[in-house]
């Protein structure tokens, strides 16, 4: 069973660059993920793996190679590295848009939304607008309009950089819960060791620019807490394959 | 304290300007047709009073007529240049061209064309031009300001391209769109008394003809009360979009915020 499935992708970005001849984001990228996966892609700062994500999205088409949703393309819920909100609406109004889109009555998209800000630890925090919000209660609205229309696949963009330690954590171990309360196929894109080796079950590592697979890390069972040995010795093989993933290149 | 210095401060001013214009007048026996006291300019103020007020009524209409057609316009033209690059590409230029002649030379030609019997409509069709720039650049700046990331979420959702500038680019716009319409609000007044001048007298009623009439007939107090009348005027204009601006912004924009 596969719900994505990316082979041999090359995307190659033209104009707005400094290069005259482009940046080359990505070249022979293959990988794809069953439902119910929990999937960090992992790698160096402009390695291609904000790229990867918006081609499995579907929001960018690949130079090279195909991106394919051998189930038809599911529905998905992207969460970026700021909330992304828009600051003249309340967070309740924020969490419904995908509903609203899709024109969902407002009686419904209200409650649903109400319910999705609940499980994403903001009940009662409807009414607020973005500006009145900290920044880890703006990212847990973003994660709340991201799972609102109950999406199969969801696609976040180093969600947790611009927050602090302690927040961080918190939204890895809501995220961790959310993902299997929905039953939900995740790809993740972090830079850290420890937060994919604690939260995926499986790690692949990208090389620098142009971004390409250099390891597939399934990730053994076990991993109860964010200390436990093998969620340790997970991050220590996370680590060493960026390692060796960044002297190959 | 800060508050009451903020309105008793320039009041302090302006009574202490009024107290030495009217000193200053009697002292060195001005001629009232040169500089008239303040005393002078309010009984003339209130001797004139109806008919001051008819012609306050005319040139406030001319203005509104003309801020609304100038925002309207505005507002259309950005939509059309953020919708269209092929739009954007071929009338920019024309719109700067507008904005860059110096509409009182277009002013005669205008009233030529639509004629002294429409007069009012010549008036606020200069005034328009002369008002619709800011709103153009305000919004068109504005309707390209959204976020990218917001506008991805958006195509990932399936939304239309009028979602997208209903929920998207107009909210994000507003902001500056209303400070473009504020610029526009002074504009507008400008427009119309500069359309009033050019029209000339016995053709418009307007607070910029009884100026322009005061002066030949060396009724300077009248003058001077038709311009402080402008003035109130301006300055309501400024007053009622700064307002509007933050109502409409006050829950989420920086710019309309109070920090303690």
């Amino acid at each position: 069973m596969t719900l994505l499935a990316l082979s041999d992708v090359g995307k190659r970005f033209t104009g707005g660059t400094r290069f005259a001849d482009g940046t080359e984001a990505l070249r022979g990228l293959s990988f794809s993920i069953a439902p119910g996966e929990f999937v960090a892609l992992v790698g160096p700062s402009g390695c291609g793996k904000s790229t990867a994500l918006r081609l499995a999205a579907g929001l960018l088409t690949p130079d090279a190679g195909t991106v394919a949703w051998p189930d038809g393309r599911p529905e998905t819920g992207f969460v970026f590295q700021d909330a992304t909100l828009m600051p003249w609406a309340d967070a309740r109004t924020n969490a419904r848009l995908p509903l609203d889109l899709k024109g969902v009555p407002r009686r419904q998209a209200d409650a649903r939304a109400a319910e999705a800000l609940a499980r994403a630890g903001l009940d009662g925090f409807g009414h607020a607008f973005p500006r009145e919000l900290s920044g880890g209660m703006k990212m847990r609205v973003s994660l709340a309009r991201a799972l609102v229309s109950q999406p199969r696949l969801l696609l976040l963009d180093e969600p947790f950089a611009a927050l602090d330690e302690i927040t961080r954590q918190a939204l890895g171990d809501d995220l961790k819960r959310l993902w299997q309360i929905h039953n939900l196929t995740v790809l993740f894109v972090t830079h850290s060791a420890a937060e994919s080796a604690w939260l995926a079950g499986r790690v692949l590592v990208m090389t620098p620019r142009p971004g390409r697979i250099a390891a597939d890390i399934p990730l053994p069972p076990g991993r109860d807490t964010r200390l436990a040995p093998a969620t340790i010795e997970a991050q220590r093989a996370i680590s060493a394959a960026l390692g060796e993933a960044m002297a190959a290149a | 304290m800060k508050r009451i210095a903020d309105i008793a401060l320039p009041l302090t001013v302006a009574a202490l300007a009024l107290g030495g214009w009217e000193w200053a007048v009697h002292a060195y026996a001005v001629p009232e047709y040169v500089l008239p006291a303040p005393s002078g300019i309010a009984r003339a103020f209130c001797a004139n009073f109806a008919s001051l007020m008819g012609s306050l009524l005319a040139t406030l209409s001319v203005t509104l007529q003309a801020f609304i057609a100038a925002s309207l316009l505005g507002v259309m033209l950005a939509i059309g240049f953020t919708q269209s690059r092929l739009l954007e590409r071929t009338f920019y230029p024309y719109a700067v061209m507008l904005q860059v002649t110096p509409v009182v030379a277009i002013a005669p030609l205008i009233l030529i064309w639509v004629g002294f019997d429409q007069v009012n409509l010549a008036l606020v069709i200069i005034a328009t031009i002369v008002a619709f720039f800011p709103v153009l650049a305000g919004a068109t700046l504005g309707l390209k300001s959204a976020d990218f990331n917001l506008l991805d979420l958006m195509r990932l959702h399936g939304a239309s391209r009028w979602q997208i500038l209903w929920r998207v680019r107009l909210p994000t716009a507003l902001p500056y769109l209303l400070s473009g319409m504020k610029t526009a609000g002074g504009l507008a007044l400008i427009g119309a008394v500069v359309a009033e001048f050019v029209a000339g007298s016995g053709t418009a009623t307007g607070l910029a003809w009884r100026i322009v009439e005061s002066g030949n007939r060396l009724e300077i107090a009248t003058l001077f009360a038709a311009l402080a009348l402008l003035a109130v005027a301006g300055v309501t204009i400024f007053a009622a979009l700064s307002l509007l601006e933050w109502l409409l912004l006050r829950r989420w924009h920086e710019s309309a915020i109070n920090r303690p």
